[in-house]
């Protein structure tokens, strides 16, 4: 690691009055050769285009930011810098020369380690063990030599200036401190070039603060290191430059402290807002589900809000901000810690699923294969599942072809494409089993719908059915809670947006006010103007 | 055609192939002994509290759960059983107290299992060592074999005149309400998808955790019947009644097709599995088998079970894609 001090251009990218020193220095940085570079790289799974003639550049002494909205193709570049897949079209260059990774092992052998949101070690094992794991010291009799083992963690650890105790176990360790455990191993390994997915979205203010400080002392050694968070102020604090993604092509690539936040908001969602999922307009009448005071501890604070007969509301936010966490305490899979959910002026139950049932709530989960189906039963069965009392006869068995009838009605109504019912519904494509899942919750003839993520990973055609379906329900008078990242959607399809920030609402949108500036400023905790 | 391959394919045919090998085996080895209608009768008798126990255990390794506790309480049962008719409570009373406590032992399980989140696996295992030492403490090693005559003859007996024993008759009138509640019920249904994923059952409003309780109930009190029919049958109650049994029970469960993974089988499956094992020790014993090779036997039906349906599944999987005339039915939609 030899890191020229040339290349060092910022210390504190955030102070203003740093700009000409930034200046003057910024000339030398462009001259040294990136260690890692996509140039040109292309990538599409199926028809979709995930990157596009992405061009980015990792220099030594440089800390790069890596911003763009969900799916804006970021997972993709890491996974093309990390060699777990190659480009369909440009290349990979290593110190300027085109490389060809054949997989994740080439990459750590030219230096590229890839620090993961979750931290992957062996919760019983020593921080020594973990960071040496499979390359353990021997001693005489071909025992581990723990002594070596410490001492040579202990000097990697030392070099990047934290104080943590190589015997102790990883288990009671914070995940800012396995992170840097993380860090260690890497260095190990004399990895070169980080690249950290989301390292601080599990972090509080102070962890993120220990964890800059190790980027700081990796920076000064000459490492080159890609910074991914949807916290854009840390992006600012911590990054020298920054590669924007829309749509899975680079639309800004420049220096931090040349922009502000405003720019970087509107380089990260700038595009044309078109027309795909308008929601009609439906005749929005007496508040059917009211949520007050909702608080679980570590998930989501105080959250308050009603949906109206005829109305969408969407959930809006990054992901891990709590939607999901107040659709399943609305639900009853989870309890609250506070606060109430009453169904036309009618407490619920907390922590009863059921209970929610009854009263006219259903919940079209995130995880389709997970939470949303019994992958391994059939069709008919899983659209039954939620409507067994119904099912039953006069002497309270599931009569024969009641479900079949029961699921045939829906298939029918939702346009599902299968060849038997009695297939397991596993052998249905993505878009299909949504429509079992939303088919399985219209049987039930909810008052209020909570759905979360309608259209992830399904197709185009499908999603805008999803759509069509969603806007036909509400004008039915159906009350809809509506979770999603994916802003056209939510744009397009809600009445009022609710953006949450960090398990609060951090504002609440009308549609007139809605726009994606509005909604990425809120989610992303930039206090609006 | 290709329906009736993967028909052939599945375990439950498989395990009434080796019924007709076992009834064959035995009908060529002992000839007219095996086939006689009094041999009919014992293969019946004496599978009786297997064959009870493993209806409500059916239920529960559907749901992904276990109970190994079942042969103890069956112990408890005859213990508890001696005891209150040693201090003189009359049997009319005595057999609903021993339902009640087996439901009560079951539902010590259920607690343990739904409320503390705990796995029913160690649960169970500690229940089973926990139940089985009560039944000592209550009884002691005395046998109390002084039961009224009515109650033991109908425990020998056979069905109206039939070769039928009175316990199998007990059995099978079961067997139709277990086997309606497991699949045609709504109930059944629940235990089917939280089988196979409790969360998702979960997501679709099922009480997985009331079912589940009340599965171990069950099965507690279904094991104290057993213990009930045991002792009769055997006119005897001793604290060691039945020890070990558990591990028959759930290698005819699992022979029968169940999914020890849970989600999967069918009770039919299951009865033939029990009629498996009990011609198979029945015809081994007729040719002088010991009893230690019948434990090899039922330890080998039980690995049997658990290796039989994942090779079925690869043969199915094998012809399903060699023959390309049933593959899985592709959507059209991308």
């Amino acid at each position: 690691m030899t890191g020229s001090d040339s290349s060092v251009s910022i210390g504190f990218c955030c102070f203003e009055g740093e700009e000409p020193q930034i200046n003057q220095q910024s000339t030398p940085a462009e001259i040294t050769t990136p260690i890692i570079a996509l140039k040109g790289a292309s990538k599409s799974y199926g028809a979709v285009r995930a990157s596009r003639n992405v061009s980015i550049e990792l220099r030594a002494g440089e800390v790069r930011a890596l911003a763009g909205e969900n799916g804006a193709g970021k997972s993709t570049i890491v996974r093309m810098l990390a060699g777990v897949q190659r480009p369909d079209e440009g290349d990979v260059l290593v110190d300027g020369d085109v490389a060809a990774f054949h997989g994740p092992a080439d990459a750590r052998d030219v230096g590229v380690a890839v620090i993961y949101q979750e931290p992957t070690l062996f919760p019983d094992l020593s921080v020594a063990e973990n960071v040496m794991m499979g390359r353990h010291p021997l001693g005489s009799g071909r025992r581990i030599d723990f002594r070596a083992l410490n001492r040579t963690v202990k000097e990697l650890l030392d070099r990047l200036g934290v104080k943590l105790d190589p015997e102790q176990p990883v288990k009671g360790l914070s995940i800012a401190d396995q992170q840097i455990v993380e860090i260690a191993k890497a260095l190990s390994f004399d990895a070169r070039v980080l690249i950290m997915d989301e390292p601080t979205a599990a972090l509080s203010g102070h962890e993120v603060e220990r964890l800059f400080g190790v980027v700081r002392t990796l920076k000064e050694r000459g490492a080159a290191v890609l910074f991914i968070s949807h916290r854009l102020d840390e992006i600012f604090a911590i990054c020298d430059t920054v590669t924007v993604l829309r749509d899975g092509e680079v639309t800004h690539d420049g220096r931090t402290a040349d922009m502000d936040t405003d720019e970087l908001v509107r380089r990260m969602v700038g595009r044309e807002l078109s027309n795909l999922f308008p929601k009609l307009d439906a005749e929005i009448g007496q508040p059917v589900l009211k949520v007050e005071r909702l608080t679980r501890e570590g998930s989501f604070v105080d959250v308050s809000f009603e949906v109206r007969r005829g109305e969408i509301v969407a959930l809006a936010g990054l992901v891990g901000a709590g939607r999901s966490e107040v659709a399943r305490a609305i639900f009853g899979i989870d309890k609250p810690d506070a606060g109430t959910v009453t169904i036309d002026g009618v407490e619920l139950k907390p922590g009863s699923p059921t209970q929610a049932m009854k009263a006219g709530i259903g919940l079209v989960p995130e995880d389709r294969r997970q939470q949303g189906l019994v992958m391994e039963m059939s069709i008919e069965r899983n659209m039954g599942l939620t409507r067994l009392q119904a099912l039953r006869n006069r002497l309270g068995v599931i009569g024969l072809g009641s479900e079949a009838r029961n699921a045939s009605d829906w298939a029918t109504k939702l346009q599902l494409k299968f060849q038997k019912l009695s297939d397991p519904v596993g052998f249905l494509s993505g878009g299909n089993q949504q429509k079992v899942v939303l088919g399985k919750w219209l049987a039930t003839g909810p008052k209020v719908l909570i759905i979360d993520e309608p259209t992830r990973g399904i197709d185009v055609g499908t999603k805008a059915e999803v759509h069509r379906l969603m806007s036909e329900l509400a004008g039915d008078g159906l009350a809809v809670l509506m979770i999603s990242s994916e802003l056209p959607e939510v744009l397009g399809m809600a009445d009022r947006v609710l953006v949450m920030h960090e398990g609060r609402i951090a504002r609440e949108l009308s549609r007139a006010e809605a726009d994606e500036e509005n909604v990425v400023r809120a989610a992303t905790g930039q206090v609006a103007a | 055609m290709s329906e009736v391959k993967t028909r052939l394919a599945r375990w439950e045919t498989v395990t009434v192939f080796l019924l007709l090998v076992a009834i064959l085996y035995g009908a060529t080895t002992s000839g007219e002994d095996f086939l006689s209608g009094g041999n009919l009768n014992s293969i019946l008798s004496d599978i009786s509290e297997i064959a009870i126990i493993a209806l409500p255990l059916t239920l529960i390794i559907v749901a992904a759960e276990i109970d190994l506790s079942v042969a103890s309480v069956l112990g408890l049962t005859s213990a508890v059983m001696g005891y209150l008719w040693n201090h003189g409570w009359a049997m009319e009373m005595i057999i609903p107290a021993v339902l009640v406590m087996g439901a009560l032992a079951g539902a010590l399980n259920g607690v343990l299992v739904t409320r503390l989140g705990l796995p029913s696996l160690a649960v169970t295992i500690g229940t089973l060592a926990m139940y089985r030492g009560l039944a000592y403490v209550v009884l002691g090693d005395q046998a109390v074999a002084d039961f009224p005559q009515q109650f033991t003859d109908w425990g020998f007996g056979t069905f109206a005149g039939t070769q039928i024993p009175n316990p199998f008759v007990l059995f099978i009138v079961l067997a139709i309400v277990f086997g309606v509640v497991l699949h045609m019920t709504g109930i059944g249904r629940s235990i089917f998808a939280m089988g196979a994923n409790e969360e998702a059952a979960r997501f679709s409003g099922i009480r997985v955790k009331r079912i589940k309780f009340w599965l171990f109930v069950v099965t507690g009190a279904m094991a104290s019947l057993a213990g009930v029919v045991y002792a009769f049958r055997f006119a005897s109650a001793r604290a060691d009644n039945g020890v070990g049994l558990e591990l028959s029970v759930v290698a005819v469960v699992l022979l029968g097709g169940v999914s020890i993974f849970g989600g999967k089988g069918h009770l039919l499956g299951v009865i033939c599995a029990m009629l498996l094992l009990g011609t198979l020790r029945n015809a081994l014993t007729l040719n002088d088998v010991s009893a230690e090779v019948l434990t090899i036997v039922t330890g080998s039906l039980l690995l049997l079970s658990v290796l039989g349906p994942s090779v079925t599944a690869r043969v199915r999987e094998a012809l399903r894609r060699g023959r390309g005339v049933d593959p899985p039915p592709t959507p059209t939609t991308t």
